[in-house]
C-alpha cells in the first residue's frame, strides 16, 4: 500500500515538475509546480514526517497562489492560447539536467546507504516541538528573523520611491561635467524585446513571432504614453 | 519505498529543476526551476531523516530551514524581478547585458 502510494506520488511529482516547463501559460506552470510540491508533501507524510509534510502543502498552496499573481504580471502569453517556448541553450540545459540526474542516481546506487529507520510509535511531532523550542531554538528564531529581513528587503527593492526621491536615486553615476549626462555605460532600453529571441531558440519556429507580437503590445500598455510623446518631441 | 528510491526521485526533481533554471529565458520561470531544485532537496532531506537518522528531530529542523530558504528565495527574487522590470523594462535574461563586459 505504502509502496503503491509512494510510486504514484513520485510519478506525480516528477510529471508535474516536467509539465512546469512545458505548458504554454505561466499560471498553469505555477499550478503544476504546486502539484509537484503537494506530491512531495504527501511523500513526506508517507515518510512519517507528518508536520513537515502538512507544512509543505500549506506553505506551497499559499506561495503558489501568490506566485500566480506574479505570473499574471510577467506573463508573455495571455491565457496560454499561443504556444510558448522561451528557452536558450536548450540542448546544454537538457544535457546538464540528465547528467545531474544520472550522477546523483549513480551516487545513490553505488553508496552503501545507512539504515536506521524511524521507530514505529515514536512521538515525532512532540520531539520536533521540543527540539524547536529547546536546543535548536536559536536556529528556529534565526529563520524567523531572516524571514522578517526578507520582507523588509522585498519592500525596499520593489518600492517605487526611496528616501531621497526616486528609488534609483543614488544608483545613477554623476555626470562628467555638472549637470551633464551620467557617466558610464547606458543600459539599452528594453533591449531584450528586439533581439535575443532568435538565435538561441531551439524550440518550434512559429513561437518567436507570437512572442514578439505580444511584447510590442505589452510595450504599448506599459510605457506607451511616455515613449510616444518623447518620439514626437524628437521628430518635431 | 527505500532510501535509494526516495533519493532517486529527489535526483529527478533536481535534474528537472536544473534544466528549467538553465534553459528558461523568463526570470519568473527561472525561479520556478530553482524552486523545483529546492523541492528535490527537501525530499532528499526527508528521506535521509526517515531512513537513516532514527527519528532524530534535528533532521526535521533542516527541512524547516529548507522551507525558510524557499520562502526567502521567492520573496527576494520577485522583489528583484520587479525592481529590474521597473528600471529596465526587462523581463527576460537576455535584456540584462550591462554586466557582460
Amino acid at each position: 500500500m505504502t509502496d503503491a502510494l509512494f510510486t504514484g506520488l513520485s510519478a506525480l511529482a516528477l510529471y508535474a515538475g516536467w509539465r512546469v516547463f512545458r505548458v504554454d501559460s505561466m499560471v498553469r506552470a505555477s499550478f503544476w509546480l504546486m502539484i509537484s510540491f503537494i506530491a512531495v508533501g504527501g511523500i513526506g507524510l508517507l515518510l512519517s514526517a507528518p508536520y513537515i509534510g502538512v507544512a509543505t502543502v500549506f506553505m506551497m498552496a499559499v506561495e503558489m497562489t501568490v506566485m500566480v499573481l506574479f505570473m499574471v504580471m510577467f506573463m508573455m502569453n495571455p491565457a496560454g492560447l499561443n504556444p510558448m517556448m522561451m528557452v536558450h541553450q536548450h540542448r546544454f540545459s537538457i544535457g546538464v539536467g540528465v547528467v545531474a540526474f544520472a550522477g546523483m542516481t549513480a551516487a545513490t546506487l553505488l553508496t552503501d546507504l545507512p539504515s536506521n529507520p524511524v521507530a514505529a510509535g515514536k512521538a515525532i511531532v512532540h520531539d520536533l516541538g521540543i527540539e524547536l523550542l529547546g536546543d535548536s531554538m536559536l536556529i528556529f528564531e534565526t529563520a524567523g528573523v531572516t524571514l522578517l529581513a526578507t520582507m523588509v528587503a522585498a519592500v525596499i527593492l520593489s518600492a517605487r520611491t526611496g528616501r531621497f526621491g526616486d528609488a534609483v536615486e543614488g544608483s545613477v553615476p554623476p555626470g562628467l561635467e555638472p549637470g551633464g549626462t551620467p557617466a558610464g555605460r547606458v543600459p539599452e532600453k528594453s533591449g531584450g524585446h528586439h533581439h535575443g529571441h532568435g538565435g538561441h531558440d531551439h524550440g518550434s519556429h512559429g513561437d518567436g513571432r507570437s512572442d514578439h507580437a505580444h511584447h510590442h503590445e505589452g510595450d504599448g500598455h506599459d510605457s506607451g504614453g511616455h515613449d510616444h510623446a518623447g518620439d514626437k518631441e524628437k521628430h518635431a | 519505498m527505500t532510501l535509494a528510491s526516495v533519493l532517486i526521485v529527489a535526483a529527478g526533481l533536481i535534474g528537472i529543476g536544473l534544466y528549467g533554471a538553465l534553459s528558461q529565458q523568463s526570470f519568473v520561470m527561472l525561479m520556478m526551476g530553482l524552486e523545483l531544485i529546492m523541492n528535490g532537496a527537501l525530499l532528499a532531506v526527508l528521506g535521509f531523516w526517515s531512513f537513516a537518522l532514527g527519528g532524530m528531530p534535528e533532521g526535521q529542523l533542516l527541512a524547516i530551514v529548507i522551507m525558510a530558504v524557499m520562502a526567502v528565495e521567492m520573496a527576494a527574487g520577485f522583489a528583484l524581478v520587479v525592481a529590474v522590470y521597473r528600471n529596465r523594462q526587462a523581463d527576460v535574461i537576455e535584456s540584462l547585458t550591462t554586466l557582460k563586459q
